[in-house]
């Protein structure tokens, strides 16, 4: 008897499983994608919120006498009682004189705005309807046909006719970003659930009487969180950049509020002279998607340690 | 004679900061020519970091110290070239799970082939003939079917046979079977354990056979090594160590097993018939909504009864339809034709609302105790998860579940700890608990001791027979081991490709089955003849 005891214990340490929640926090900071993309992210985020306290001028206002100045301009402002600041456009001027500096900042904040809440929303309801689709087989054939058909519809022509309907404006933006993604998000739960459903334990919860709604919660839920995390982040990515193509395309945000995507698009015509307008916008979408991306990347690696490679 | 393989003083010692310092510590035995020595031991005994020591198949993070001698040859001092070189024409290993092992987008013929052209320098001509006599050596009279096959178009003993051919095409001195009929039926079990030792003994080669199970040790066997916790506890010749074993805790590993003559039986034949199921049937149709439809059937006019207080034993291989006709009555799947009535009830037709009402009545406890329980959510969530939902209160609930946790001889601040910090066997316990917990008239067990150690499954099927005796359930017990439904069962229905073929009482299905079935199963059970923990020194070791 005490022999046998004592190899249970023995065994049951040995089956301790190697990944419990408390080394995830540890993990995650030792993950050096995650530590850099995060910092990036937390950088962007911190640009957007801050904004007004960067040593930026109102992002709209024009000044026709520093029209397409490159970076490094100085400008002295005069003063009512007559004492003069001077201001550097650090990264020049556009073709209506006004603080690419200023607008770029400004500009992070519809794109922060954007990427967030589409990856909230097409999160939240993706899930919602992934779990009744991978859960409940009679809906799920239905369901997931009507996911094909909004995968079929292109983005940008979708984005081209709510601009239609209902005019440029973040609103629209947003829904027709959103609703490309859902399909995406509710396949992704769907498998998930397609997987976990079969376990015992959820089994055991149905033959222990608990209702469908219930076991969806607590026991089928949890499961989709880590993945969910790490495609809120890729979503998020992309409609970042997407919203940068529908505003460079004038079928985003309207030019009086900057965004990158805009603030591109006003320097594309006069791009081979003054790169500057382009550039620098450029530079802000394509380090934000890429931070974005790369914490995705180590959030995926440290839930799931099979599939990260090693660093 | 330098033995074919020699194994001095290994000790592998274990990355710190584990729980254990060391897989495999200070192990010495031998294995010569013309012999097979079975490396028995439980989970975490090291037995197969042994073997892939052998075969220098190791992670490199972990360095075994000591000698691995093959033919005088120390593996341990060889290169990466050198075992390359080694492996398949001088040892051979195969594995438990033969579909894992082979490359499943090649043909079986291409993979014995690339085993020859890899080692030899024979010509496609001369392969293909080597090749195809070694599939018919394996029992593969259609060798050229099996040539041109996939894994996938095989079943798990045509597999191994494969595998076994891939291994001894080139006459290895040395041939490592790692639980090598574990994953597969009995009755195929039977046919590769005699086909290695047809093999084994025609050519005079050394043979480590890695197992828990003591029934195939004693038909194998010639010398037997037990390993405990990484420790080699005993070495002897196959009598001596199953008749007369000097350790302790190999007594206890054999007395585990389960005996094959059934425990006297205390069926009461007048008591009402509890659950009774009538032509139950499931069809499962292949294909989707525009595939071709192909009818499997998985359970066909299953008709049982189980009297209460009465434990009936559902018998048959993979595939048979034992778990779909629990699975159905646990109404976790829809029958698709057939009645089943618990008591005066009808649960076929049930749905919805009305069923989930009934659901407490029949509780089911699952083969995998590491996926049976959320691994999320406490102990305690899950046993008190359906008292609650049928009205008990939280605290009510708590306190059943703690008197309950006791019953399964687990200390009651289990209900706090998470199932990861349990051991395989405990989780079982708490998955009875957790039936339990819902006071049913009917308790659904489906292949609940198959994932665990010998010992462990003892104590398990201990606890089973105590729930009998102490609350007088009424059970249904899904297993493929003949032994183990020996032991607990009063009643057994044998089925076979989903249709019941034979039933009756225990004791008259073993010892004068009818069908040719039954008596295949019986005849196929490893070490049937052999009476496990009849030890001829009933006073030593103690």
């Amino acid at each position: 008897m005490t022999i046998e005891a004592e190899d249970e214990r023995a065994v049951a340490r040995l089956a301790a499983p190697q990944a419990r929640p408390t080394h995830l926090g540890r993990r995650l900071l030792h993950h050096r994608s995650v530590v850099i993309g995060g910092a990036l992210v937390l950088l962007m985020v911190a640009i957007a919120i801050f904004a007004p306290l960067l040593g930026t001028v109102d992002p709209k206002a024009i000044d026709p006498a520093y029209r397409n100045r490159v970076p490094g301009t100085e400008h002295v402002i005069a003063r009512a009682d007559g004492a003069g600041t001077t201001q550097t456009f650090w990264m020049g001027t556009d073709s209506l004189g006004r603080d690419v500096y200023s607008r770029v900042i400004y500009g992070a904040r519809v794109s922060l705005i954007v990427g967030v809440t589409v990856a909230l929303i097409s999160g939240s309801i993706g899930l919602a309807i992934g779990l009744i689709a991978g859960y409940l087989r009679w809906v799920d054939v239905v369901i997931m046909r009507v996911m094909d058909g909004l995968m079929a519809i292109p983005g940008i022509l979708l984005a081209i006719g709510l601009v239609a309907v209902w005019g440029a404006g973040l609103f629209t933006v947003i829904l027709a970003i959103v609703v490309p993604e859902i399909p995406r998000v509710v396949r992704l739960v769907r498998s998930i659930v397609l997987t976990i459903r079969e376990e015992p334990y959820v089994e055991a919860a149905i033959s222990v009487g608990t209702p469908v709604p219930l076991i969806l919660i607590r026991h089928v839920m949890p499961n989709t969180f880590a993945p969910m995390i790490v495609q809120a982040t890729f979503v998020c990515a992309s409609a970042i950049l997407i919203e940068a193509i529908l505003s460079f395309l004038g079928i985003g945000i309207p030019t009086d509020i900057p965004t990158w995507g805009n603030i591109m698009a006003e320097g594309r015509q006069l791009f081979r002279v003054y790169p500057h307008t382009i550039l620098f916008p450029g530079v802000f979408v394509a380090v934000t998607v890429l931070a974005v991306n790369m914490l995705g990347d180590g959030l995926r690696d440290a839930f799931d340690p099979r599939m990260a490679k090693s660093i | 004679m330098t033995a074919a393989l020699e194994v001095a003083h290994l000790t592998v010692a274990l990355p710190a900061g584990g729980e254990r310092t060391h897989a495999v510590r200070d192990v010495s035995f031998a294995v010569n020519r013309g012999e097979i020595v079975c490396l028995v031991g439980e989970s975490g005994s090291g037995k197969s970091v042994t073997a892939q020591t052998v075969m220098g198949l190791l992670p490199r993070t972990l360095r075994p110290v000591g000698a691995v001698r093959l033919e005088g040859e120390d593996i341990l001092l060889a290169g990466e070239a050198r075992l390359r070189d080694l492996r398949t024409t001088r040892m051979s290993m195969i594995f438990q799970e033969p579909m894992t092992a082979l490359n499943p987008v090649m043909t079986c013929g291409d993979q014995v082939d690339e085993v020859l052209a890899t080692h030899t320098p024979l010509g496609a001509a001369a392969r293909r003939e080597k090749t195809f006599a070694m599939l018919r050596r394996v029992g593969m009279a259609d060798a050229e079917r099996i040539n041109a096959a996939y894994p996938h178009q095989l079943s798990g003993g045509q597999r191994q046979r494969i595998m076994i051919a891939m291994a001894l095409v080139l006459e290895p001195v040395l041939l490592i079977a790692d639980e090598p009929t574990t994953a597969l039926d009995v009755t195929t079990q039977a046919q590769i354990l005699k086909l290695i030792q047809d093999i084994q003994r025609e050519r005079g080669m050394a043979v480590l056979f890695i197992t828990h199970d003591f029934g195939v040790v004693s038909e194998i066997a010639d010398r037997v090594a037990v390993l405990r916790l990484g420790e080699l506890v005993e070495l002897g010749a196959m009598r001596d160590v199953l008749m007369r074993p000097r350790h302790a805790y190999t007594r206890t590993l054999i007395a585990s097993v389960p005996s094959m003559v059934p425990r006297a039986s205390l069926r009461d034949t007048s008591a009402p018939v509890m659950l009774r199921t009538e032509n139950l049937t499931k069809v499962y149709a292949d294909g989707g909504l525009f595939g071709k439809r192909r009818p499997v059937r998985a359970a066909e006019a299953v008709s049982i009864e189980i009297r209460r207080g009465e434990a009936l034993g559902i018998v048959g291989e993979s595939g048979s339809g034992k778990s779909t006709v629990a699975r159905c009555i646990a109404r976790l799947i829809e029958p698709t034709a057939g009645r089943i009535w618990l008591g005066p009830d009808e649960l076929a037709a049930m749905s919805g609302r009305r069923l989930r009402k009934h659901r407490r009545r029949i509780q089911i406890v699952f083969q995998d105790p590491y996926r049976s329980l959320n691994p999320r959510r406490k102990v305690g969530e899950s046993i008190i998860e359906g008292p609650m939902n049928f009205g008990l209160s939280r605290a009510e609930a708590v306190a059943r579940a703690a008197a309950l946790l006791e019953f399964v001889r687990l200390d009651r601040n289990a209900l706090e700890r998470f199932p990861q910090e349990f051991s395989g066997g405990q989780r079982q316990r708490i998955c009875i608990a957790r039936a339990l917990a819902m006071e049913p008239e009917l308790l659904i067990a489906d292949e609940p001791v198959s994932a665990l150690d010998v010992s462990v499954q003892a104590q398990v099927l201990r606890l089973f027979a105590d729930v009998r005796k102490r609350l007088g359930l009424t059970m249904l017990f899904i297993t493929h081991d003949l032994r183990v439904a020996a032991q607990v069962c009063d009643t057994v229905a044998v089925m076979q490709r989903g249709k019941v073929v034979e039933h009756g009482e225990v004791a008259r299905i073993f010892s004068d089955p009818q069908h040719a079935y039954t008596r295949a199963l019986i005849e196929a059970a490893p070490g049937r003849h052999w009476n496990f923990g009849a030890f001829e020194d009933a006073a030593a070791g103690r």
